[in-house]
């Protein structure tokens, strides 16, 4: 479980995270909510160790993330980072490079990796593409392949920064089917959102960030009903219960 | 990356390389058999194996086999040594002689030429700091500005154009530091020995093996230091030895064949398309295509406007600047910047 204390975080010498306090905890989708600008990113990166924190803790199952090697990081979570270059490689070889962490040198692939390789697939249903090159498929598909190579790294923990962004309906739901398959099966997943009722309506949890603080958190139900999320963004958000659940919409 | 057409990454590459071994080969004979004075190539590996009597064996064991050997592995270190530089840095226009490394391994060689002239062996290692130098202050540059594509390849202008005037202050004081001095500027293959060779092409053997061990590492850092390093790549001291690696090629052929350039531009561009870019058939496909690109190119300067001989440098920039400029032109409008 990833565990945070107090994490104060930012950029050269000016914070951005003040002082926030989360835990993800395995079986559960986590929505990171809150406006641009709010820390969301940097927070997921300082989790990481991919940017410097100013103080507090990251705390990877019990264990200080400093006392972590990057490779034993790679391997208690996976990150979605939210820019993403495409390289001129076929689809599967990009989603092969998800096992790197689990490689010593000189990087051989063995027959598991190619197993965790055609279930990550799977998983994001991307059997069909993986022979095509990146450079051909549409931002949908390479978003699919994306996920599929942070499920190859099998890593308890797997942190996505706006996997959403840029994605029609259709994908977007896909990917939220995804996350919800992923807790079902014991990893703790976490998604930074911009869609507010996709993320109460497919995540456990939510966590409200503004200004770099956090506002609160709790289940999505107990974010909802707090009326924070209104307050922060501007909006009146509300919904309608339907057969298929509760429906979220702008007032 | 986006920039890169992608309609061509072959089921398998051995057909292409194996292909382009064969180029190599067939460059290599031609350049021992051709010239101003034409030798069957029955005749070639008697005069390689045997003492040489004739002036035929004296000018392919002395002449030709230098200048051949000089074209293969300047034109192999610097197509790689240009992919490496590119991949790291996410951009396709940085290529050793554009951003600076190959001006900076030339001050190299020319400061040693000015201060420790009877060293011969020391010019590789000479022009190899030089050229790392050159990388560190364009890893430096891309590190501060977030590697902007066009940032960086205006630093790189600056920078090279720094050391190209450091190397000419170098030569007002020490005239002698390089010898022929324009055959330098203009980057050429003739008049070499093998004495000359041998120390660079053991620095280019050594920098090959390690950067071919390292491609696994290579192909990850290509998706972009936050993804990689989220894979468990330590990101930084990574970059580090392969720049320095980029550098150790560069400078050693900078060492004996002077600033070629565009070699490192071209290669590395071409066979992206072709071999797509996984790193170990990429570099591959780039030691040879820049072996053979080169070759053919030494050729041409020979052959065209015989018996009078261009220096090769002149044939590569000719072909060279066009190609950068269409680059450029093709990426207008910033929607390649990331």
């Amino acid at each position: 479980m990833i565990e945070l204390k107090n994490l104060c975080a930012g950029y050269g010498g000016r914070d951005v995270v003040h002082g926030v306090s989360l835990s993800f905890p395995p079986g559960r989708v986590a929505a990171l909510l809150g406006p641009n600008g709010c820390g969301k990113s940097t927070l997921l990166r300082a989790v990481l160790g991919l940017s410097p924190k100013s103080g507090g803790e990251v705390l990877m199952d019990g264990v200080p993330l400093e006392a972590l090697s990057t490779r034993e990081r790679a391997l208690k979570a996976a990150y979605l980072a939210q820019s993403r270059t495409v390289p001129n490689i076929t689809a599967r070889k990009m989603v092969l490079h998800g096992r790197f962490p689990h490689l010593s040198y000189p990087r051989r692939y063995r027959k598991e990796d190619d197993e965790a390789v055609d279930r990550a697939l799977d998983w994001a249903d991307a059997r069909d593409i993986a022979h095509r090159p990146m450079g051909e498929l549409s931002g949908g598909q390479r978003q699919k392949i994306y996920l599929a190579m942070a499920l190859a790294q099998d890593a308890p923990a797997i942190l996505m920064d706006e996997p959403t962004a840029f994605l029609d309906v259709g994908h977007q739901l896909e990917v939220m089917a995804v996350a919800r398959r992923l807790a079902q099966e014991g990893r703790a997943v976490v998604m930074v959102l911009h869609d507010l009722p996709l993320a109460l309506r497919g995540a456990d949890d939510a966590a409200l960030l503004s200004g770099g603080k956090l506002v609160i958190r709790g289940t999505t139900e107990e974010v909802y009903a707090s009326g924070h999320l209104d307050r922060v963004f501007g909006v009146a958000l509300r919904r309608m219960e339907t057969d298929g659940g509760w429906q979220y919409y702008y007032g | 990356m986006k920039s890169w057409p992608t309609s061509s990454i072959r089921r398998g590459n051995a057909p292409l390389l194996a292909a382009l071994c064969a180029l190599v080969a067939l460059a290599a004979l031609l350049s021992m058999c051709l010239g101003s004075v034409s030798v069957a190539p029955g005749e070639i590996l008697p005069a390689l194996l045997n003492e040489p009597r004739g002036a035929a064996e004296r000018i392919v064991r002395y002449a030709r086999l230098p200048r051949t050997c000089a074209c293969l592995l300047a034109g192999s270190a610097l197509a790689v040594s240009g992919a490496v530089i590119q991949s790291i840095l996410s951009n396709p226009l940085a290529a050793p002689n554009i951003i600076g490394v190959s001006s900076g391994a030339g001050l190299g060689a020319a400061l040693c030429g000015a201060l420790a002239p009877t060293v011969g062996a020391a010019v590789p290692m000479a022009s190899f700091a030089g050229a790392l130098l050159g990388v560190l202050l364009v890893l430096f540059v891309a590190e501060k500005t977030g590697a902007s594509k066009l940032t960086l390849v205006l630093a790189g202008a600056a920078v090279s154009g720094m050391f190209s005037a450091a190397i000419d202050a170098v030569i007002t004081f020490v005239p002698d530091a390089l010898n022929g001095y324009s055959d330098f500027r203009i980057g050429g293959v003739a008049n070499l020995s093998m004495e000359r060779i041998t120390p660079a092409f053991w620095v280019i053997f050594a920098a090959m093996v390690l950067i071919f061990s390292l491609t696994g590492e290579l192909d990850v850092l290509m998706l972009g230091a936050d993804t990689a390093q989220s894979l468990g790549l330590r990101v930084r001291p990574l970059r580090l030895v392969l720049l320095t690696l980029a550098a150790a090629l560069a400078g050693a052929a900078v060492s004996f064949s002077g600033l070629l350039g565009f070699i490192g531009l071209i290669v590395p561009h071409i066979m992206r398309r072709l071999l797509g870019e996984d790193s170990r058939p990429l570099l591959a496909g780039c030691a040879l295509g820049g072996a053979f690109l080169l070759t053919l190119c030494d050729l041409l300067a020979r052959l065209l406007f015989a018996p009078y001989e261009l220096p090769v440098g002149i044939v590569l920039s000719l072909a060279g600047g066009p190609f950068f400029i269409w680059l450029l032109l093709r990426q207008r409008g910033g929607r390649v910047h990331d």
